[in-house]
């Protein structure tokens, strides 16, 4: 049984294979996750039985979808280590390869590389309580995270687990029946939220993330740890919440994105001052991002 | 390390016994310019020629080099799935090698050899090439490799120094390669009490060398200060973003990677790049993070003269071969900014001082 291991594992076996080589795997599924049909989510399989269990990763990685003929999109991964026997990617339609993808069908052969990047500090996060922000499509590798936390091997390792999700509408929210059984839950604190509905069932929150965190995130202090992704306007109104609640810039986490290529350190396009957004991260403290130019 | 001399008229011989061993490669002239090339059945090297407009580094590092093919025929078992193409990394050797572009593979190396993950093209390239360089006696005017943790005589990277010493070669073995290409070359070789020579020769050329560039505030500079200083409006001015100064460098690595497909056959292939064009960086949504003519500028000399000094404590990452300074059409010259970054002064080494 895959659990949240030790920063010990961080310790990586040296790639002695070809690095851009992509494994191929087949598409299993693929569904339609918001109204907008703009994101869909692929799970795939490996093709090779030794390529799945070549592939170990931790919450928070992600890894590179690769088309034959189109090319290759850094894309977070949505499942979790817990999650045995497939992978999973929600893909927002925007450029050559991630239209291309939505064109594709179940049954296809596309490849996938990684994983890639560094993971959320699970090690530090250990004994802790961990408040996740998410908003819109940015909920991939926090589904991940959730699914990762909430398993019986890993659920007692973590303190209280807070959740504020937010999204422009009840339809534009990922993995809506994962996150209804999710409030449930006791186990699980859950916000969420929308812009606006005139849906009149709807029974959770009206409002954007920012002033639902703070009416509904837990006090910061040193044993609480905020994970935020989400576009770059909820971030900017997120922050001066969680400096109010108390939260200081290192345990505030938040997950990069940059154009990549290569997505192992070498093609040289990522960077943030001297780290590179796809092997030091994509994760980063806000702490560790204040003291690097703001070239993400 | 061992000297050897052995006649130049021997010199062509020598290389003819090596081309059945090895590829040999060396500068030529093409078009009033000498390229690194792949050496014809009869052809020399051209020693006379001062410095390639490009440099070495693409005889490991291909300017375009495919990595993968595929097939998209459906009908095919192995459709859409990618399979390593033929690659030729059978012994070659690259003949006058300059040390600074010998230097420059060594600094480079430290990208695609990590203990992460290791390239296999430019890995398996390097491990196949034998660095035969030449000693420069007569440096070009922008040349600055003295204070660029390089020199004329230089010999990281090579595993031979040859010396041009009138109707023979000195040459210094320095490695394992160097000493196969001396032997299968097949010269009547003689060992000399060459070091004081080649010493004195050293001396020479280093003191033809008159440019220079301070470095060594660099590293203990706060990479937010640099990054914010005034200095990059001005440096970046004249910028056309043409990427030359990235082409031409020794030590510049970044690629592209890019699918191409004629029909149902396609391959996946990588290509230089350069931080200086605004597609590097541009994200989907159509935000770009250097989508500033001062950014781009900023990060080549950011990456080179910072960041890569920082992150491998190996000094900057240049060699002082001084081509994007005479090529590039608008005098841009990574000597000035260097002074200028070198110059800015350290927060906390004021703080210090009170």
């Amino acid at each position: 049984m895959e659990v949240i291991t030790a920063d010990s594992a961080r310790d990586r076996v040296e790639h002695v294979e070809n690095p851009y080589m992509p494994y191929p795997v087949r598409i299993d599924e693929i569904v339609v996750e918001t109204e907008d049909r703009n994101l869909k989510t692929y799970t795939l399989v490996f093709l090779n039985k030794a390529d799945e269990e070549a592939f170990t990763y931790h919450a928070g990685q992600f890894a590179e979808l690769s088309l034959a003929g189109r090319g290759e999109i850094p894309i977070g991964i949505a499942s979790s280590p817990v999650e045995k026997g497939f992978l999973k990617f929600t893909v927002n339609k925007a450029g050559v390869v991630t239209t291309h993808l939505h064109n594709m069908k179940e049954g296809d052969i596309m490849g996938v590389r990684g994983p890639m990047g560094n993971w959320f500090p699970w090690d530090t996060l250990e004994g802790k309580n961990v408040l996740i922000i998410g908003g819109g499509f940015a909920f991939t590798t926090l589904r991940s995270s959730i699914i990762s936390m909430l398993h019986p091997a890993n659920r007692s390792k973590f303190n209280d687990i807070t959740v504020v999700y937010g999204a422009r509408t009840p339809g534009m929210l990922l993995y809506k029946d994962e996150l209804i059984e999710w409030e449930k839950r006791d186990d699980i604190d859950m916000h969420i939220t929308v812009d606006a509905t005139d849906d009149p069932d709807w029974k959770y929150n009206v409002g954007f993330v920012p002033p639902v965190t703070e009416q509904k995130a837990p006090q910061g202090d040193k044993d609480t740890y905020a994970i935020v992704c989400g576009p770059p306007i909820m971030i900017k109104f997120t922050q001066p919440v969680l400096e109010k609640l108390g939260y200081t810039h290192d345990h505030i986490i938040m997950s990069l994105e940059n154009r990549m290529k290569c997505g192992i350190g070498m093609c040289g396009r990522c960077n943030i001052g001297k780290e590179l957004v796809c092997k030091d991260g994509p994760i980063f403290t806000l702490d560790q991002i204040n003291r690097t130019p703001r070239e993400y | 390390m061992p000297i050897v001399k052995f006649e130049k008229q021997n010199w062509e011989t020598g290389l003819n016994k090596l081309r059945r061993a090895y590829r040999l490669c060396g500068p030529v002239e093409d078009k009033g310019f000498h390229y690194f090339k792949d050496l014809g059945e009869a052809e020399l090297p051209d020693f006379g020629c001062l410095n390639t407009r490009l440099s070495a580094k693409g005889i490991v590092y291909p300017q375009s080099e495919d990595m993968f093919e595929y097939s998209l025929d459906e009908t095919l078992d192995d459709h859409h799935v990618m399979k390593d193409v033929q690659k030729d990394y059978s012994p070659r050797i690259v003949l006058g090698i300059r040390p600074c572009d010998a230097k420059a593979v060594k600094l480079v190396k430290l990208n695609f050899d990590t203990a992460d993950y290791k390239d296999p093209y430019w890995l398996r390239a390097w491990e196949a090439t034998t660095f035969v360089g030449l000693a420069c006696d007569n440096p070009c005017s922008a040349c600055f490799c003295t204070t660029a943790g390089c020199g004329p005589y230089h010999e990281e990277g090579l595993d031979v120094l040859l010396v041009d010493n009138d109707d023979h070669y000195m040459a210094r073995v320095l490695t394992e390669k160097g000493i196969r290409f001396i032997e299968t070359a097949g010269w009547d070789t003689t060992g000399v009490d060459g070091a004081s020579l080649i010493e004195e020769r050293r001396a020479a050329a280093e003191a033809k060398i008159v440019s220079h560039v301070s470095t060594d505030r660099l590293r203990g500079a706060d990479t937010m200060t640099l990054h914010a200083a005034g200095i990059w409006e001005d440096i970046s001015f004249s910028c056309i973003n043409c990427g030359t100064c990235t082409f031409v460098c020794p030590t510049c690595w970044c690629f592209d990677i890019q699918d191409e497909v004629h029909g149902k056959q396609g391959k996946r292939t990588r290509n230089w790049d350069s931080c200086m064009f605004p597609i590097f960086t541009v994200h989907t949504t159509g935000h770009n993070p250097r989508g500033s003519q001062l950014q781009r500028v900023r990060q080549r000399f950011m990456h080179k003269l910072k960041y890569f000094v920082d992150k491998y404590d190996q000094g900057i990452m240049c060699v002082g071969c001084g081509r994007c300074v005479s090529q590039c059409p608008v005098n841009i010259d990574i000597r000035r900014v260097c002074e200028l970054m070198n110059d800015l002064p350290a927060p906390d080494a004021c703080a210090a001082q009170e």
